[in-house]
């Protein structure tokens, strides 16, 4: 027994030993990254440390950038999403594992088979959609209301459709086969049986669905939602070719464009990427367990 | 039955409506606009059948020698090819980390933290970053500034040293072995670490107790139970990442490096976003993204046919 566990002791040191040294991979250039974003352009290149501390870049990059802007509409445009996504995909998947209808299969398979085709394809279409809907909508409107600005109080809040719209940042995201999928493999494995008693008890489909199958589908739901939230946090192709004012770009747009017109001035990047990186932080701490549950219940049911 | 043929309707309607408006409507008109030449800006679509095709894939023979239309695109589907040589690489280092990881430990829950930070930002802010660390300079990129100090560790200095530096970014040699580099740093710990775990999870202990008493060490044990147990897990991931290799790259070659040196970092989904958003050229550009749809459904098919099989195996 007494070399079992002077074994074992042995093994956990060299475990503990090669995950601290993978650790700091990742870690190093994180850190590189917060300490020069506390540094002047000029100490970039004297060590680590910096040699002078100073909060310029933080207040550098709020003052040159909308940022608080970026962070609104990245907020704002990735919660819609999330819960116009979840919400649709919900209501669907609960037709095709529960309700009995004509051509649910074929619906089905064809839901399937769009999941395999590349953003690249959709997105093609969409931005000649996008461009050229205000032109469409104009022929029937003797206003020019669609190809005009909107605000809100002072703040620009782009065109009601078409490029520069809210609309076009959000809407294409708003239906996902991949949910609705996933959503009705997980009611597949649930038990009918107190959908059942429900509708004995004079439960109506809606009633069913409301009161009895979200609740149960909750963990699910959950992990859609995060999924959802994180894929549109991070998405950059489509808000990047739907958006020329400043007032319309999300966070890594904001971002790229940051890179593209300071890419000598070290000291403000670094500080435009802690201040992205430090919510997701924070949301990922507090919500872990959903995190590895949802990544798992995907793949698994996928 | 027929209540419920109503109610499918309401639940089904919205979904329905944005599916058809959003995929279907738009895979068609790619399908069509991809048999159209069509400059957005300037022009309007004119039909010319096959021709996109034809100029994207097709070879002429030019005193004997075999010239393609279009060779960036096949130099780019090559790069493509060779970025994807990160998979194999990310997956050891997953499956390795989601080993290490697979017990009551102490600090657990900050290292699985810490390792699936890069898949909590943005790809933007990973490759902002990764463009300063592998800057030339060894004063300001700190991985040539570390290869430098190596080089003085054994007694290489002065101009030798200099001239051994990579210089990761604005080499061509060395481009995409510096993007598979940041690739691997940024996909290590995420969600193939998070499946391998959970796979973990299911092998039932028996085995390992037998194994124990066999006599076996913990590299057998690894090889003979832990890898072929796990080959479920690794086929699915290795699937969704074949599939999002072929269509990846982007973010990196348009924060580090614009798809250069010499075009040596462009992807085909680069040159789609070239193609269409940059020269406006939307027939083209739905050209290639219909090629790149083929090279995914072929993908797809070879998934379901041994797919199924490596699965009832395992």
């Amino acid at each position: 027994m007494a070399t079992v566990s002077s074994q074992t002791r042995w093994q956990i040191a060299v475990i503990y030993a090669v995950l601290l040294s993978l650790m700091c991979l990742m870690v190093v250039p994180l850190l590189w990254t917060i300490l020069t974003s506390f540094k002047y352009n000029v100490d970039v290149t004297l060590g680590w440390i910096p040699p002078r501390w100073t909060f310029d870049n933080y207040t550098g990059v709020v003052e040159a950038f909308a940022f608080a802007r970026y962070y609104v509409n990245s907020l704002f445009i990735a919660s819609t999403v999330t819960a116009v996504q979840v919400s649709t995909s919900a209501l669907a998947a609960y037709a095709f594992a529960r309700l009995q209808f004509r051509g649910r299969d074929v619906i089905f398979l064809g839901y399937l088979a769009t999941m395999m085709i590349p953003a690249d394809v959709l997105m093609i279409p969409q931005f000649v959609l996008m461009k050229k809907i205000p032109d469409w909508l104009n022929v029937f409107s003797s206003t020019d209301f669609f190809s005009g600005f909107l605000f809100f109080g002072d703040q620009y809040i782009g065109h009601p459709v078409g490029l520069d719209s809210y609309f076009a940042l959000i809407a294409p995201g708003c239906f996902s086969a991949y949910g609705t999928f996933m959503l009705r493999q997980f009611l597949l494995g649930v038990s009918r049986e107190i959908e059942e008693s429900a509708y004995i008890d004079g439960c109506s489909t809606w009633g069913v669905f409301w009161h009895v199958v979200l609740p149960l589908a909750k963990p699910a739901l959950g992990a859609l939602a995060i999924f959802t939230f994180l894929g549109n946090w991070r998405s950059f192709v489509w808000p990047l070719i739907m958006t020329d004012s400043d007032s319309m770009m999300v966070l890594p747009v904001g971002l790229a464009k940051l890179s593209d017109l300071y890419n000598n001035d070290y000291g403000l990047i670094c500080a435009g990427s802690v201040l992205m990186l430090i919510p997701m932080i924070i949301v990922f701490v507090l919500c872990q367990r959903w995190f590895i549950s949802g990544i798992q219940l995907g793949a698994v049911k996928g | 039955m027929k209540r419920q043929g109503r109610a499918a309707i309401f639940f089904l309607l919205p979904n329905l409506l944005g599916f058809a408006i959003f995929t279907l409507g738009p895979v068609l008109v790619a399908a069509g606009m991809s048999l159209y030449r069509y400059q957005l800006a300037t022009g309007t679509p004119s039909f010319v059948g096959l021709d996109n095709f034809a100029d994207l894939l097709w070879f002429d023979s030019v005193d004997g020698d075999w010239q393609a239309r279009d060779p960036y695109f096949w130099q780019y589907l090559a790069n493509t090819l060779f970025l994807m040589l990160n998979i194999p690489l990310s997956m050891t280092c997953a499956l390795l980390l989601a080993v290490l990881l697979n017990r009551e430990m102490r600090g657990r829950i900050v290292f699985r933290t810490l390792f699936f930070i890069p898949h909590l930002c943005s790809g933007i802010a990973i490759y902002m970053v990764w463009t300063m660390l592998l800057t030339y300079e060894p004063n300001v990129g700190i991985i040539n500034a570390f290869l430098w100090k190596l080089y003085h560790v054994f007694g290489i200095t002065g101009p030798d040293a200099v001239a051994l530096l990579p210089g990761w970014l604005t080499d061509a040699r060395w481009a995409k072995p510096a993007l598979i580099i940041v690739f691997v740093w940024a996909s290590a710990g995420g969600f193939s670490m998070i499946l391998y775990l959970a796979g973990l999870q299911n092998i039932p202990p028996e085995l390992y107790e037998a194994a124990d008493i066999d006599g076996a060490n913990g590299w057998m044990k690894l090889r003979y139970i832990t890898i072929p147990q796990l080959a479920p897990t690794t086929f699915f991931i290795l699937v969704t990442s074949v599939i999002g290799g072929l269509q990846g790259g982007f973010e990196a070659a348009y924060i580090m490096t614009g798809g250069g040196p010499g075009g040596s970092t462009t992807t085909i989904s680069y040159y789609i976003y070239t193609q269409a958003y940059q020269q406006l050229e939307v027939g083209y550009a739905a050209t290639i993204s219909m090629v790149l749809f083929a090279l995914i459904f072929t993908a797809t098919l070879i998934n379901w046919r041994y797919g199924g099989k490596r699965l009832e195996a395992a």
